[in-house]
This record gives C-alpha cells, sequence and structure tokens, in this order.
C-alpha cells in the first residue's frame, strides 16, 4: 500500500500540489484522474521520488519514502516499475536489453536466467519474438508493452502508469489496459495510474482520486462516480464523453 | 557522480563501449587533421625560415616541436570538443528530454554517474591516444610535405627533430591532453544532463558543450604553458 499524507508541492512559489492526502491499495487499479495541468504527473513524480514533496509525506508500507536515505531509497526503487507516458524506452538498446537492464543491474543471475526472465515478462506483455528490435523500429502500441514488461522484470511491488494509453489506437488502448489489470492481480501489486481516459476508469479501475487544482476534490470506487454530486467531477465526467 | 556504481561490470561494459565511440570513432577525423597541420606548418614554417643561413634540419625541429607541444594536444582536443562533446551533450540531453534519465533514477540507478563517469573515463583514456597518434602523424605530414615540395629530406626531418627531442615535451602533451579531455567529456555532460525542454533545448545544450569546452580548452592551454613550461 501507498499513502499520501498532505504532500503539498510548490515550484517557485506557485503550490501546484495542495495538502493531499490519499490511500493506493494493494492488489487494485487505482485511478488519478484528472484535467491536465491540475497536478496528477506532478503528484506522481513526487511519489516515485523524481521530484521532492515541499511538505508532507510519502508512505510505501510504513516506510517513509520522503525521508528514506541514500540506500535504503535505492531498494525502494528496485520495488517499483514505471510505465512513462513515452515509454522513456533506452534507444541505444534493443527490446531485450531494455528488459534486461535492471536485472543486469541488480540481480546476480546468469545470462541464461536473464533470458527467461526476458522471455517471461515479454510473453506477459506478448511481445515474444520481437527481443532483437531497437525501440525506433516498434510501433507506439509495441513500445507501451514493452515498457510494462521493463517495469515488471523486477519482482516489483508498485507499478506506476503515466497516461497508459496517449497516443495509443482505441483497440491498443484496451489491450494496454486489460494488460495493467491482469498485472496486477496476477503479482498482486499497488498499480497506479494517471490517465484522463474514462474508457480504461471504467474498464479496469478500483478506485479512483479525482486532483482538481491541485487538490483531492474527489476520491471513492469507480462504481460511485455516477452518483457523485461533486461538481467538478461531474463536469469532468461529462466533459470525457464529449471528447 | 561518484557514489558506488551499482554493478560495476555494467559500467565496464559502458566504458569499453565508450572507448570505442570516443576513440575509434574519433580516429578517421584525427588523422586527417594531424597530416594536413603538420604538412602545412612545414610549408609555412620553410617559408619564413628559408634562408642560406638556416640549417634545413631546424624546419624540422620546430614542426615536430610544435607538434607536439601545442598542435597536436590542443588543435586536435578542439576538434574532439566539437564531434565527441557535442555527440555526449546530444545523448543525455535526448535522454533528459525523452524521460529516460527519469526511468534511470525511478529504478533506482545514479542516473548521472552511470551516464557521465563511462564516458568520462573513456574519454582520459582515448583522447591522449589520439593525441599521441596526432603527434605521430603530424610528423609524418611534415615529412611528406617536405618530400613532395623538395623543401627538405626525410633524412634532414628526422634530424631536426631528434636533436630538439626532449621527453618532457612529450610529458607536457599528454598532460595537456588529459585535461582537455576530462573538460571535453564533463563539460558536454553536464551540458546535456542539464537539458531542460525540447528539441531545441538539446541543440542548444550542444552547442553550449562544444563552445565551454573549447573556451576551456584554450584557457587551460593557457594557464598549462604558463605553469609548466
Amino acid at each position: 500500500m501507498i499513502e499520501l499524507i498532505n504532500v503539498s508541492k510548490s515550484f517557485k512559489g506557485v503550490k501546484v500540489l495542495k495538502n493531499i492526502s490519499t490511500k493506493f491499495e494493494t492488489g487494485k487499479v487505482n485511478l488519478v484522474i484528472g484535467s491536465s495541468g491540475h497536478g496528477k504527473s506532478v503528484m506522481m513524480k513526487c511519489m516515485v521520488g523524481l521530484l521532492k514533496p515541499s511538505s508532507g509525506n510519502v508512505m510505501y508500507d510504513d516506510r517513509d519514502f520522503t525521508n528514506l536515505g541514500y540506500s535504503q531509497l535505492r531498494e525502494v526503487r528496485k520495488e517499483i516499475g514505471m510505465l512513462f507516458q513515452g515509454t522513456a524506452l533506452f534507444d541505444s538498446l534493443t527490446v531485450e536489453q531494455n528488459v534486461e537492464f535492471t536485472l543486469k543491474m541488480f540481480t546476480s543471475m546468469t545470462p541464461a536466467e536473464r533470458r527467461d526472465r526476458v522471455d517471461f515478462c515479454l510473453e506477459q506483455v506478448e511481445m515474444k519474438g520481437i527481443n532483437n528490435k531497437f525501440p525506433a523500429e516498434i510501433s507506439g502500441g509495441m513500445k507501451k508493452r514493452v515498457g510494462i514488461a521493463r517495469a515488471i522484470a523486477l519482482d516489483i511491488k508498485y507499478l506506476f502508469c503515466d497516461e497508459p494509453n496517449s497516443g495509443l489506437d482505441p483497440v491498443t488502448s484496451r489491450v494496454i489496459d486489460e494488460l495493467l489489470k491482469s498485472i496486477t492481480e496476477e503479482f498482486n501489486i499497488t498499480t497506479i495510474i494517471n490517465t484522463h481516459d474514462m474508457k480504461t476508469v471504467f474498464d479496469i479501475g478500483d478506485d479512483v482520486i479525482f486532483i482538481y487544482q491541485g487538490m483531492n476534490e474527489w476520491s471513492g470506487k469507480v462504481k460511485d462516480i455516477h452518483s457523485s454530486n461533486n461538481e467538478m467531477l461531474t463536469n469532468f465526467i461529462k466533459a470525457s464523453y464529449f471528447d | 557522480m561518484f557514489s558506488k556504481p551499482e554493478k560495476l561490470s555494467v559500467y565496464i561494459d559502458r566504458t569499453i563501449t565508450e572507448m570505442n565511440n570516443i576513440g575509434v570513432g574519433s580516429l578517421s577525423i584525427v588523422v586527417i587533421i594531424a597530416i594536413f597541420q603538420g604538412a602545412v606548418t612545414t610549408l609555412q614554417i620553410a617559408y619564413q625560415l628559408i634562408s642560406p643561413l638556416i640549417a634545413k634540419p631546424v624546419i624540422g625541429s620546430i614542426v615536430s616541436d610544435s607538434s607536439m607541444l601545442e598542435l597536436a594536444p590542443t588543435i586536435t582536443c578542439l576538434v574532439l570538443a566539437g564531434k565527441v562533446g557535442s555527440h555526449i551533450a546530444s545523448e543525455i540531453g535526448t535522454m533528459r528530454v525523452s524521460e529516460q534519465i527519469d526511468a534511470l533514477e525511478v529504478m533506482g540507478i545514479n542516473s548521472s554517474g552511470y551516464l557521465a563517469l563511462p564516458k568520462i573515463v573513456a574519454g582520459l583514456i582515448m583522447i591522449p591516444m589520439l593525441v599521441i597518434i596526432s603527434i605521430f602523424l603530424s610528423n609524418l605530414g611534415g615529412v611528406i610535405a617536405g618530400e613532395a615540395s623538395g623543401i627538405l629530406t626525410y633524412e634532414e626531418y628526422f634530424q631536426g627533430a631528434r636533436e630538439s627531442f626532449m621527453p618532457f615535451n612529450l610529458l607536457f602533451s599528454l598532460i595537456k591532453a588529459f585535461t582537455y579531455a576530462f573538460i571535453i567529456t564533463s563539460v558536454s555532460a553536464f551540458q546535456g544532463y542539464t537539458t531542460n525542454g525540447g528539441a531545441l533545448e538539446v541543440g542548444a545544450s550542444s552547442t553550449k558543450a562544444v563552445v565551454y569546452s573549447a573556451v576551456a580548452i584554450l584557457f587551460s592551454d593557457y594557464l598549462l604553458a604558463q605553469i609548466l613550461l
């Protein structure tokens, strides 16, 4: 479980995140929704340690991520996988080398064991057989899948996805959604997805937090979204149907 | 950058790859520049010193000393600042703007160490080697130009070069090469790593890397000459 306790983040005096407190449960697909520019990505960056919160704490199963020492931080980070909006695959490495990267850096696996693990991860995302291709040689949807395979290469506990469907066609988007859902359930991990794709929310979401102007405007179960009388959330949902 | 590497073997692999990129990848341009700079210097020295009172081997001694003291290390490294420096800055800069550096950080890897250290170590190993090759080829260029133009024979050239040779000059040249290698790789890696924005900023970082490296090389050239000569 990941818990945010009064997390705030300011840039040059402008408060982008305002006292956000919430919990993301293990084994569930937790969705962070909200319009662009309202702080979703900043919140995710604070959670994974790419940004340091101005105040507040990020707890990873009772470990205070914001105040850990360098070596402890590194240990927690080995439990984190992240799928970036632009996939962030390493251009100079092949698909296999991308997936193998963390295994090579952090495990003492033999090359044969690493290859087996890479094959297993690529099989999970239905991408077997493209091991020797470079990221520039595969499509956007394939890159996303390889990104997921890279994220789960180590035995992660937490999976973060920043706009996993951006730039994808509707069919591929659904495939990615299903993948994220099945990986979450199969490995019993805490998955947190930033999105403004409401189809994703209703298809695979368990819990939702709605961020509006840097604040936790609404949070609850996906099934409760339609019965919510929060005006901002209702407007956001309505607007997304007209997209 | 100087924290303990996550896995030494990976860093060694990366260093070898960078040695290939920096050293082998720059060999052709270094060869061309070195031969021509030696040849042109020979012709110009001969043009300025043409007199029956000056022995021809003097031309060889001036060209070989100039090559060793200034031309090979400084000109070669200025060119490498352009070639290697822009490559390093744009590579790391592109990784920055495409979130690849963020990906490294999320994985728990010291991104600055992982990206910059192998390049700096590779530069410190390969650039002095390129400078040594450049010294040799500058002299070869001088001999070829001397023979081809009939200004002096290769015996006269090497007589002059041998008579004026001082081992310290070679050491001085290598000290320069190490200094410039560190400047080129570290300045360029820094410029790339601190890139912020998109493609336009990657280009700007690449330009800054070359300009700052070149200026720093010229400053340190003066300082080293002042201190060591």
